[in-house]
């Protein structure tokens, strides 16, 4: 087993710290790298895509889990797959797509593992439809810190505390996931473009129901009447009478592009607010006001930036911010005001999307609940920015909303109990199962999780 | 931990009566400082600055710590590391001197050249070592530009800053690659109780500015901060003078 000391960052690139990273090829390995890990704990990480300190651990080990890549067993009739935890959601699709099935849940990128997919219990555009990543998951193997092995099924405490738990219960060696059947690789896509904020709830929540999937992508540097104008696209899986006729002979090819790898040097300052600006009003001009079924690669619908390997140094090396939070359905009236002042402030992002959520998932700490999430990417650099996101902060917990812990680099703890109202269970959860912190990360000590 | 701007959840000040200092707790107690160490000798004015910190909402403690005492830095500033991990050192503490005295009583410039220069060695190694173990953490350390080239008026205590400054360089070169990050501070005329009644220098500022641009720094992981940042050319300049100029320049 291979261990180096290493500078480890979050996808955001910020708050570096070193750790021993040390990388099981087997489960043995595993529990071998977990019983060394010293006073300083160890934390299990996969492709790195927590924008935050997740699956950092300073001074102590953290477990690079990508080679446990295994797909154990695929029951193609039932569509269920059986994989090690270092399996990227990339590979999945390159196995389970041929099949005729797909993974449950997606996020914006394939590049994370499903270890990492059940700790964060990531969503997708299809959260108001099928839930979390979790929910998918019929059970999963967890090495806790007396060095046993569980079998968790979903419905156990375990389960719920180890969906969402941000790999503090123990490290996920393999998992059972339920799949969805598709006929095609292809999506049929709707887009349309709403012209304020106000259209686009409106929009979302007369037809987001006729959808699987459904995003819009969020102007937040637009102004005035024009504030939150956006881009949605919503689709679903194309059925494969939709696709032409010669395309019918191969369905379920699956072949992402890629462009050239984000250089490895970007000067700072390069995305501020005239050249995100320029972004943004030529994404919106560009898409079409309605268009309906086109049918688009599953790569160019559900993961564009993967095209571009390392996008996140577009940033420069002081990285950025992502800010993800959700409020409950009745609280549109904070989520005006969070863009208002947003727009107001001159945030550079141009990756900001909003979402309907379905109903809440069973994980203690998981993040969904029922309600509108805003998501967007800020340089690290901008002045104020800490203060800033600080106060919307408290907007968000006084409108009852959270934070997403998967991309979360910089809350403040104080906030975090009446955020996830199951804290206190989970942290009573992890005394009693980990009473030495073995498994620790830097987000769980910024945050005392 | 540090948050993703570099502001640091616990502080140890090493030289807890500083002005720099303490401008600088305030400024981080504000944003996320929740634990600050005030590390000095045990005085009224260093439990007066914990109370200050303490009604800004901080924890604030006092260690009785001496610069000059080389040898029980290991003890006294270990202790405060096994109470929990140090996001960041500030090294503030340091003496001017009074050049015209210290020429004449070799012994009172050495007491400047051990403060300055000895004793961060001493604290600024021993605080190293454990931030290293931690395997993050900034060491931010106060230099002064009276360090980047000696001047007549001041040379006693530009030579105990000048070494310091080289030292710190040094250490940040060593932990690169170590999660440690050592920040350089090189303020000019800080208008504080340590110059009262001096005569002002050109781009004087003020504690609560070097607070300010140490915040700024930690956020950009920068290694070097000039204060006012006008000085890095200034001082650039200033460098290359030759020095039958230099010595004539009523700086």
């Amino acid at each position: 087993m291979s261990a180096d000391t290493v500078s480890v960052t979050g996808w955001g690139r910020t708050a570096p710290t070193t750790a021993r990273l040390v990388r099981p090829r087997s489960y043995e390995e595993v529990a071998d790298a977990v019983r060394a890990c010293g006073a300083r704990g160890g934390i299990a990480r996969g492709l790195g895509r927590a924008y935050g300190d997740a699956a950092q651990n300073a001074g102590g080990s953290v477990l690079d889990m990508t080679s446990l890549d295994r797909i154990r067993a695929i029951d193609a009739e039932a569509g269920v797959v059986v994989c090690d935890a270092g399996v990227s959601l990339h590979r999945l699709m390159e196995v389970l797509l041929p099949l005729g099935w797909f993974v449950p849940v997606t996020p914006g990128t394939r590049y994370v593992t499903v270890g990492g997919a059940i700790g964060a219990d990531i969503h997708g555009k299809n959260h108001h439809v099928s839930g979390s990543f979790s929910r998918h998951v019929a059970a999963l193997d967890l090495l806790t810190a007396d060095g046993t092995v569980h079998t968790v099924k979903r419905g156990e405490p375990l389960f719920d505390a180890t969906a969402g738990g941000m790999g503090l219960t123990g490290v996920i060696l393999s998992a059972t996931v339920e799949l969805l059947p598709v006929q095609t690789s292809l999506m049929s896509v709707d887009t349309e473009r709403a012209t304020d904020l106000d259209d686009l709830m409106a929009r979302l929540t007369a037809t987001d129901h006729r959808y699987r999937y459904s995003v819009a992508w969020i102007d937040l540097l637009a102004r005035g009447a024009a504030m939150g104008r956006s881009v949605l696209t919503r689709g679903d899986h194309a059925p494969l009478d939709a696709l032409p006729v010669r395309a019918r002979r191969a369905p379920l090819t699956f072949r992402p592009g890629q462009l050239p790898a984000a250089p490895a040097f970007v000067p700072e300052g390069l995305l501020g607010k005239a050249t995100v600006g320029l972004f943004n009003e030529l994404w919106y001009r560009k898409a079409p006001r309605a268009r309906r079924g086109e049918l688009q690669k599953i790569s160019t619908f559900f993961h564009p930036l993967d095209g571009v390997p390392h996008w996140n140094r577009i940033y420069g090396r002081s990285g950025f911010v992502q800010y993800q939070f959700v409020l409950g359905y009745g609280k549109e009236e904070a989520l005006r005001r969070i863009v208002g002042r947003i727009s107001q402030r001159g945030c550079p992002s141009f990756l900001a999307v909003l979402k309907r959520f379905g109903d809440g998932d069973p994980g203690w700490l998981s993040f969904p609940m029922p309600g509108w999430t805003l998501a967007l990417d800020i340089p690290a650099t901008m002045p104020g920015l800490g203060s800033f996101l600080d106060e919307l902060d408290e907007e968000v917990a006084a409108a009852d909303g959270r934070i997403y812990l998967a991309k979360d680099s910089r809350l403040r703890p104080e906030l975090l109990g009446a955020m996830y109202p199951r804290l206190g269970q989970f942290r009573a959860l992890r005394e009693e199962l980990d009473p030495r912190g073995v498994f620790t990360s830097d987000l769980s000590r910024r945050l005392s999780l | 931990m540090k948050d993703a701007f570099g502001t640091p959840q616990s502080l140890l000040i090493l030289g807890g009566t500083s002005e720099i200092a303490l401008a600088t707790a305030r400024r981080l107690v504000a944003r996320r400082t929740r634990t600050v160490w005030l590390a000095g000798r045990p005085s009224p004015a260093l439990e007066a600055a914990a109370e200050q910190l303490r009604d800004l909402g901080a924890d604030a403690r006092t260690v009785a710590f001496d610069a000059l005492d080389s040898e029980s830095h290991e003890e006294t500033l270990g202790k405060v590391f096994t109470e929990g991990d140090i996001d960041m050192v500030l090294l503030a503490f340091g003496v001017l001197g009074d050049q015209e005295r210290d020429e004449d009583e070799p012994l009172s410039a050495v007491r400047v050249a051990q403060t300055n220069y000895t004793g961060a060695v001493s604290s600024g190694l021993v605080c190293a070592n454990a931030l290293k173990r931690q395997g993050h953490g900034s060491l931010v350390v106060l230099s002064s530009v009276a360090g980047e080239r000696a001047r007549r008026a001041n040379f006693i205590y530009g030579s105990s800053k000048a070494g310091l400054d080289a030292f710190a360089q040094g250490l940040g070169d060593a932990l690169h690659g170590s999660g440690v990050h050592v920040m350089v501070v090189r303020p000019g005329f800080v208008r504080s109780k340590m110059t009262a009644g001096m005569k002002e220098a050109p781009l004087a500022t003020t504690p609560e500015a070097v607070a300010e641009a140490i915040e700024a720094g930690l956020r950009r992981r920068a290694e070097t901060v000039w204060v006012p940042g006008a000085l890095r050319l200034v001082m650039s300049a200033l460098r290359h003078v030759p020095r039958p100029v230099f010595r004539k320049l009523p700086v």
